[in-house]
Parts: structure tokens; sequence; C-alpha cells
């Protein structure tokens, strides 16, 4: 009871993004329903579900991306640490430094492979170019691309494959130096090779930073993540550590997901 | 994107024989065109063989002998056309910018509804506004003894060619993948840093397309130039003297010119020049486009 109690302690210290009582809606349209659950420090969390669950739409609200779609609005309370995500001060700039993003299509600009890393430092005003070299090396080695690309840095980023490119985006992201980073189906546009790589990447990333990765891959989810969240239509149907999920889920509509009944 | 690939998205052999039916058809034409252009200014070339045609400064059809020397139709052409592009550029592109990225859908569909009316009105309009408002204006401004000069007809032109640099570089703006923006939001950018460092740079090459079929607008431009930029002969000293584009010297004279006569050939001559100068704009422009649609299939 005791030692419980004190596990409990530690995971709430080392939560990086609380959730609490998440609503979003576009225009009329609920599409996340009073969503509550703890994202711990350096760990991956996966978020599973059928399509049109509201996975993409609750990853994208913990960097503010659907600010862009009109009518969207989300109620209750994103922390993260002690920032309250929607409060009407936040710097949108800022927060997207910290809560870096990687989309389901790799999507490098049509610049060299260099200026494709650099362009996030380079945003934040002017920096030396040993400062900004050693950044972009830096950013490729933790992306686990730099021994494929070193010798042409300033090829294009169009000239990497599909898993390369997504790399790539990996270590754009990376170079702004964020504490979490969003990934929304990072591999499902990607053959097995390429997919086993980032699974392997997320792993080696989540020593360093937070990963939140939404995926309908569940062997995915359950290779990589430590906790999982289960969406259904918009609602939370479970949350708990990945590995008691799919042995023993506490919900019956989570056993019929996993075990492929629906979905 | 190649020429098959094209062709075979259409669903028909049928469908597939009348587009390139049309397509060489067009090509007909216009070699055509070129072919009819030669003959017609045959007989002049034979007869002055060498480059005075383009560098002398004496434009006499009439007098005996009479000379053909367009210099000053060239750099008039080039004096104007340069300074509409100069002007409209800055403005067109702009625009586009904001119609684009800025204004949101609604207001972005008045504002494209106003450009695409102003390419409905007819030169001969522009012409006739620019000789009540403008040339007076100018002649007030800059203290001239007449309005209608080259810099007169560069500022109506400017307006002119907005409409085709507009829509243009809106289109290539729009076909700027949005992900691109996206990405960019997601490192933290603003909407400016997005504008500016993402999205122009990738819709450059069709913004340089729109410029240069702009360009090859502006110097074919005949109407409004014979009506606003005055009408001296020979090579202007500068923006602000009265000038005749090559456009218009062939529009104002070729009533007078007895058929075969040669000033009649000789008025082919510039019009053979004409023809080549936006030809190989217009060519340089679809070659800008090809590469672009290329780049963006990778």
């Amino acid at each position: 009871m005791a030692r419980g109690r004190k596990e409990k302690e530690e995971m709430v210290e080392n939560t990086r993004i609380d959730l609490q009582k998440v609503s979003i809606y576009y225009g009329n349209l609920h599409v996340i329903k009073n969503v509550s659950f703890a994202v711990p420090d350096r760990q991956i969390t996966a978020i599973i579900g059928p399509s049109g669950s509201g996975k993409s739409t609750l990853l994208r609200s913990l960097n503010r991306m659907n600010d862009h779609i009109p009518g969207a609005r989300v109620e209750g309370k994103a922390m993260l640490g002690e920032l309250n995500i929607y409060d009407s001060g936040v710097d949108v700039v800022s927060l997207r430094r910290r809560v870096g993003m990687v989309f389901q299509r790799p999507n490098p600009f049509p610049k060299s492979i260099y200026d494709n890393v650099a362009y996030g430092p380079r945003l934040q005003g002017r920096i030396g170019k040993p400062q900004l070299d050693e950044l972009v090396e830096r950013s490729l080695r933790q992306a686990a691309l730099w021994d494929e690309v070193k010798d042409r840095l300033h090829a294009s980023g169009f000239d990497l494959s599909g898993g390369q490119q997504q790399r790539l985006c990996i270590a754009r992201s990376l170079a702004v130096g964020p504490e979490v980073l969003l990934m929304d189906e990072p591999a499902s546009a990607l053959d097995p090779a390429a997919t086993a790589k980032i699974e392997e990447l997320m792993l080696q990333l989540k020593e360093d930073l937070t990963v939140v990765v939404v995926t309908h891959n569940m062997q995915q989810a359950a290779r990589v993540s430590d906790r999982t969240a289960f969406l259904l239509g918009g609602e939370l149907v479970e949350f708990d550590d990945t590995k008691t999920l799919f042995t023993a889920p506490a919900d019956k509509r989570t056993d019929d997901y996993i075990s492929g009944r629906i979905g | 994107m190649t020429r098959r690939r094209i062709l075979g998205r259409l669903k028909t052999p049928i469908q597939q024989r009348l587009v390139s039916l049309a397509g060489y058809t067009v090509l007909i034409l216009t070699a055509a065109i070129f072919i009819f252009l030669l003959l017609q200014s045959w007989p002049f070339f034979r007869e002055n063989a060498d480059l005075k045609f383009f560098t002398g400064d004496r434009w006499l059809p009439v007098s005996f002998p009479p000379t053909f020397q367009i210099r000053g139709f060239l750099v008039s052409s080039a004096y104007i056309a340069g300074m509409a592009i100069l002007l409209g550029c800055p403005l067109g592109i702009v625009s586009a910018i904001t119609m684009s990225e800025i204004l949101p859908k609604s207001a972005g569909l008045v504002a494209r509804s106003i450009f695409e009316f102003t390419a409905g009105i007819p030169s001969v309009v522009f012409g006739f506004l620019g000789l009540r408002l403008v040339a007076p204006f100018v002649a007030r401004t800059f203290n001239l003894p007449t309005g209608l000069t080259g810099f007169t007809a560069g500022l109506v032109l400017s307006v002119m060619i907005l409409p085709t640099l507009v829509s243009l570089a809106e289109e290539a703006l729009n076909a700027v993948p949005r992900e691109y923006a996206e990405a960019s939001y997601a490192l933290g950018a603003t909407r400016w840093q997005t504008i500016w460092r993402v999205i122009v740079p990738a819709g450059k090459s069709g913004i340089l397309a729109a410029v240069l079929l702009a360009t090859g607008r502006a110097i074919g431009e005949t109407m409004t130039v014979l009506m606003v930029a005055g009408g001296r002969l020979n090579t202007p000293g500068s923006i602000f003297d009265p000038m005749r584009t090559v456009t218009a010297l062939i529009a104002a004279e070729v009533n007078n010119a007895a058929r075969y006569s040669p000033q009649y050939h000789a008025l082919f001559a510039a019009g053979l020049v004409l023809f080549t100068i936006t030809f190989a704009i217009n060519a340089l422009a679809a070659k800008v486009i090809v590469k672009r649609v290329r780049g963006e299939k990778k």
C-alpha cells in the first residue's frame, strides 16, 4: 500500500504533459470528449484507435496545430509542466519549440538536407556558421541519419528515400531542441525496413525526450510504447501501461479493438 | 510530368486523339504565322542585309529613298515594358501572396474576381483612361510639356498586366503543398516566416513564369501604348519622352503602307522581330513551368 502510493507520487512528479478533461470541438462537432491522462516524461506514449477516433486531433492539440483550423475550439486543461498550453497568454511560437512534431507523410522542404535541419534554428535569429554546422550534425546524428548523408549535406532533401526523408524531418524537429516530440503515424507511409528504423530511433530518442505517437498499427504501439491510450469515438476508453493494456485490458471495447473485432 | 502521362489520364483513345490534334493544330498555326512573317519580310531583308535595321535611328518611310531603322521602337518597347514590370511585379506578387496566404477564403475570392474583372476591360478603355486621367496627371506632376510619354504608358501597362501576373502567381503559390506550411509552423515559425522562407521560395519558379508571361503581354500590348505613349519615332532620351513601341509602329502605319511597298515589307520585318522576342520570352516561361512540374513530381 505504502509502496503503491510512492510509485504513484513518482509518476506524478515525472509527468511531462497532463491532460485534464480536454474536449475539442470543430464548430458544433464534438471531436474529443473529456479526455484526461498523463504523459510520462522520457517515455513513449502511444495513442491508438480506429480511424476517426480523434487520435490525430488530440495529438495536434498538444502543440496547438489545430489553431490553424477555422472553428476549432479546446476546453479543459493541457498542462506542459507548469504551462497550460491553452492559456490566452501562451506564445504559440515558443510552445512549438518545446513541442515538436513529425507528420504522417515525410514533408521535407524543397531545400538541401542542411537547410532543412537548419530551418528551425535560423528562425530564432542569427546564428554563427560553426554553431549551426555543429547543431545540424548533432541533430542528424540524433536522428540516425548522419552517416548516410554526411557527404551530401547540400543535396536536395527530395533525393533521399522515404524513410530517410522521415528521419530528416525528425532531425529537423530535433534541431529546435524540443522536450516533447509528437509523431503522427510517422511510419505509415514507409516500408517495413524503414519502419523498423524509425521505431529503433524512437527508442533512442526517449533517452532525451518525451515521445507521443499516434498509430493505427497496434503491433507498433505494443513494440515501442511504454503507455498506451485507446481512443474510441473521441472518448478515452482506457489508458494504461502498454503491456497491461495489450495483455489484460480492463475494458471490453479495448479487448475487442486489439483483438481485431472492431476498427 | 511527361506528355504520355497527361494523355494517359484521358479515358478513351478518341479523347487522347482530340487533345493531340488540338496540340498539333496550335503548333502548326504558330509555325504558319512564323513562315508567313518570314516570307513577307524577306524582300526587306534581302535588300537590307545588315544590322542597321536594328542599330540605326532613322525611320523615314516616305522619303526617297526611304530608310527603315527600328532602334527607337525597340528601345521604347524595352523602356515601357520594363517600367510596367518594375512597377507591376512587386504589386502583383504581393497581391498574389495576400490573396493566397493571408486573406480568408471568401475575401480572397472577392479580390480574385476584381482582378479577373480588370482582365476583361478592353485595352482601348485603358488607353482612354490613360489619355484623359493619367497623362494630364503625369504632365502636371513632372512638369512636362506633354503627358503622352513612355512613363505614362508604363504606368497604365503596369495595371494592365496585373491580372495575368496575379492569377498566375497565385496559382503557383496555391500549388505549394500544404505540408510545407504545416512543417514550418510546427517548427515554431510565424506566418510571415513561413510565407517568406518556405512558401514563396517553393513557388518561385511559378512566380518567375508569371513574370515572364506578363512581360510578354507588356511587350505585345498595342492599343494602349499607341494612345498614351506619344509618337516620337527615334530613340527616346529618357522615360519621360514621348515614345512609339514596335507594336504601336505597326498598328499606326500598316494601313497607310501600300501593299508590297518597301514600307510594307519593313513593317513585316518589325513584326518578325516582335514575334521572335515574345516567342522567346514565352518559351522561357514554358520551360520554367515544365521544370517546376517535373520538380514537384519527385
